[in-house]
């Protein structure tokens, strides 16, 4: 069964548009430390896929994991929090945005290096009996790192109950793929042996049944599967460094915007108010976690 | 577990396996040809895949993926043991190794541990050239969160690697000089001559002293661990016996995080240190103890010296090889000019 609350799944795309462009406006103002990577025009792959997982599986993201760790269900203050390097952080500002862990739900910051990672703790769950699942995300930019063929090799041969969730939006950093990836991704599932779903949408309702399809078969038989997730990035690989020409960006924003496309389907004044309640949720997370202490290093090593 | 007198370091090792196999449903084994009848490429695993097929995991040869793969069970509640064939192969898991595994338990704020061992051989002698004889530890010494041991033909190798792999709770880099696998532990029996004692309270991954029995004070202090270890104890001996000077050859088997008191408090004493490492000669371990003994001792750490491996990849030729790394005879010679 896919859960099709339109009104959850809004409220969550709106919840992750908003922390994100709060963040690259803030980043100006001196409130965050350090470099982002965020998710704008991309929420609908969090959303589609984490509304289906069942409590206890495994959640692998990379750099660009806020939308994905707020579609798990965690705080936006903490997440806030942990950008800014406050005790209160995710990680107690020792991780910053792209090194998070909380509950099932781990993201680390080197293309390709949490995809063994994710197959490794696909394959506990499955020895101990636990019967979670892992799902990880990868990006385009990931197919060009070694580590990920051997570990969906591992992934296949040992037949780990994961999903490969791939989130192609069709640049790397600066690099457009054209220039970084020969052929096909969905054969480089294959010729391991795992089956691929492949999509072109932006429609947390398109991607939902589908991601559901997968997750239910790894299920009743572990084993790995990829879902190829064609999507568009809104906004810049980190804070201001989009070399793309306008006239690109303003077509997909305005033909791929996953709040537009689900927004669409609701009543326009129930819409206004999820978004008015999501903008006052962000902002007041944001400055709580502004007033928060700051962290005491702890040295043990 | 106790050892006959001629246990050797393999069967120490092999036996810990076994041990730790048996005692934990949670420990899986994973590396390239160690099942048998081959049981590894130095036969340290053997005998463990006929009584733990579902948990002794032949592995494709993907180091860097079998690695990863490790930290995921670690972090999930496995017991992961990896044998990386050769320690020269560690270069292609130091991505997992460095920037997942060392990390997760500070970079995740202590929400998480990471028990895993890296089992590897490392070291020259051989003739297996120079991608197949390398000392790398020196690589990773020093990572944050990475415990790198070294065992020894002192003490029990096989209860140091039983702890790294069931009794704490850290990754752990347990590095095993080739030439050591064959060689017997030392005990009270096989060096009556000998007085060993373990110095400080890690008694899971001691370092130990050694002199020669009722001798006079120490002249000179030599440090080493691995295989140059057991090269610097044949040294003490032989200096004593056959020159009658007197050294005290401290052995650490934890090289990272380093703890220098031992060596210290022996230098405190004898003023002097000769260390020794079968790695490169520049920014090698030697180099971090001379520092921290200086910087404990000032003006009495009178003399110096360093041996190590000529900074030169690891020749095949015999002739070569043995020029490159450092030997016993040098050692020797070393340590009389120094005293």
């Amino acid at each position: 069964m896919v859960r099709m609350s339109i009104q959850t799944d809004y409220r969550i795309l709106a919840l992750i548009r908003r922390f994100e462009e709060t963040v690259l406006a803030e980043f100006s103002s001196g409130a965050f430390y350090g470099t982002t990577h965020t998710c704008l025009g991309q929420e609908a792959n969090a959303v589609g896929v984490l509304g289906q997982i069942a409590p206890g599986d495994i959640v692998v993201s990379n750099h660009r994991c806020h939308g994905h760790f707020l579609a798990y269900g965690g705080d936006p203050r903490a997440l806030f929090a942990e950008l800014m390097g406050k005790a209160s952080g995710v990680c107690g500002g020792r991780g910053g945005s792209q090194h998070i862990h909380w509950r099932n739900f781990y993201s680390n910051g080197v293309l390709g290096s949490t995809i063994p990672l994710a197959v490794g703790m696909a394959l506990a769950e499955k020895r101990l009996g636990g019967g979670a699942i892992a799902v990880a995300f990868l990006g385009d930019g990931a197919m060009g790192e070694g580590i990920v063929y051997e570990s969906l090799n591992f992934a296949s041969l040992w037949k780990a109950p994961i999903l490969f969730a791939v989130e192609n939006n069709h640049i790397a950093q600066t690099t457009p793929t054209r220039l970084a990836l020969a052929g096909e991704i969905a054969p480089r599932f294959t010729g391991f042996g795992i089956p691929v779903l492949e999509l072109d949408s932006s429609d947390v309702l398109e991607i939902a049944p589908t991601a559901q399809r997968l997750l239910d078969e790894i299920r009743s038989e572990p084993a790995p599967r990829a879902l190829i997730l064609n999507t568009e990035r809104f906004g810049p690989h980190s804070k201001g460094d989009d070399t793309r020409p306008e006239d690109l960006l303003a077509r997909i924003r305005s033909q791929r915007d996953p709040l537009e496309i689900l927004g669409a389907r609701l009543d326009p004044a129930l819409r206004a108010v999820i978004n008015a309640e999501v903008a006052t949720q962000i902002s007041s997370a944001f400055q709580q976690a502004l007033a928060d202490p700051d962290p005491v290093l702890n040295a043990y090593f | 577990m106790t050892f006959s007198s001629m246990a050797t370091v393999l069967e120490s090792l092999n036996s810990a396996l076994h041990r730790a196999l048996k005692d934990d449903p949670r420990v899986v084994l994973m590396g390239e040809d160690i099942l048998d009848p081959y049981g590894g490429a130095f036969k340290v695993t053997r005998g463990l895949s006929s009584e733990y097929p579902d948990r002794v995991l032949s592995t494709p040869i993907s180091e860097a993926g079998m690695v990863g793969l490790a930290a995921g069970m670690a972090l999930r509640g496995l017991r992961p043991v990896v044998e990386i064939m050769f320690g020269d192969f560690l270069t292609l898991a130091a991505d997992p190794l460095i920037n997942s595994i060392s990390k997760f338990r500070w970079m995740y704020d202590d929400q998480v541990r990471v028990p895993l061992v890296l089992r590897t051989p490392m070291g020259g002698r051989r003739g297996y050239g120079p991608t197949h004889s390398q000392s790398l530890e020196k690589l990773f010494l020093g990572v944050p969160g990475l415990r790198v041991l070294a065992p020894s033909t002192l003490g029990d190798p096989g209860r140091m690697l039983y702890w790294a792999i069931l009794d704490q709770e850290d990754p752990v880099l347990f590095v095993e000089n080739k030439l050591l696998y064959l060689a017997h532990l030392l005990t009270d029996q096989s060096s009556p001559d000998l007085a060993v004692r373990q110095a400080g309270s890690a008694a899971e991954a001691p370092t130990f002293v050694v002199s020669i029995y009722e001798a006079p004070e120490p002249a000179l202090t030599i440090a080493a661990y691995g295989h140059m270890a057991d090269l610097a104890r044949q040294a003490l001996e032989r200096l004593a016996f056959e020159d009658e000077i007197f050294c005290e050859l401290v052995v650490p088997t934890q090289l990272a995080p380093f703890r220098i008191d031992p060596v210290v408090e022996s230098v405190r004493q004898t003023g002097r240190l000769l260390v020794c490492e079968e790695g490169g000669y520049t920014l090698g371990w030697g180099a971090e103890v001379v520092a921290r003994c200086a910087e404990a001792l000032g003006p009495r750490l009178k003399a110096v010296q360093r041996l190590a491996a000529l900074d030169l990849p690891i020749p095949s030729s015999n002739v070569l090889e043995r020029a490159v790394l450092p030997g016993l005879e040098e050692l020797i010679q070393m340590a009389k000019k120094m005293v």
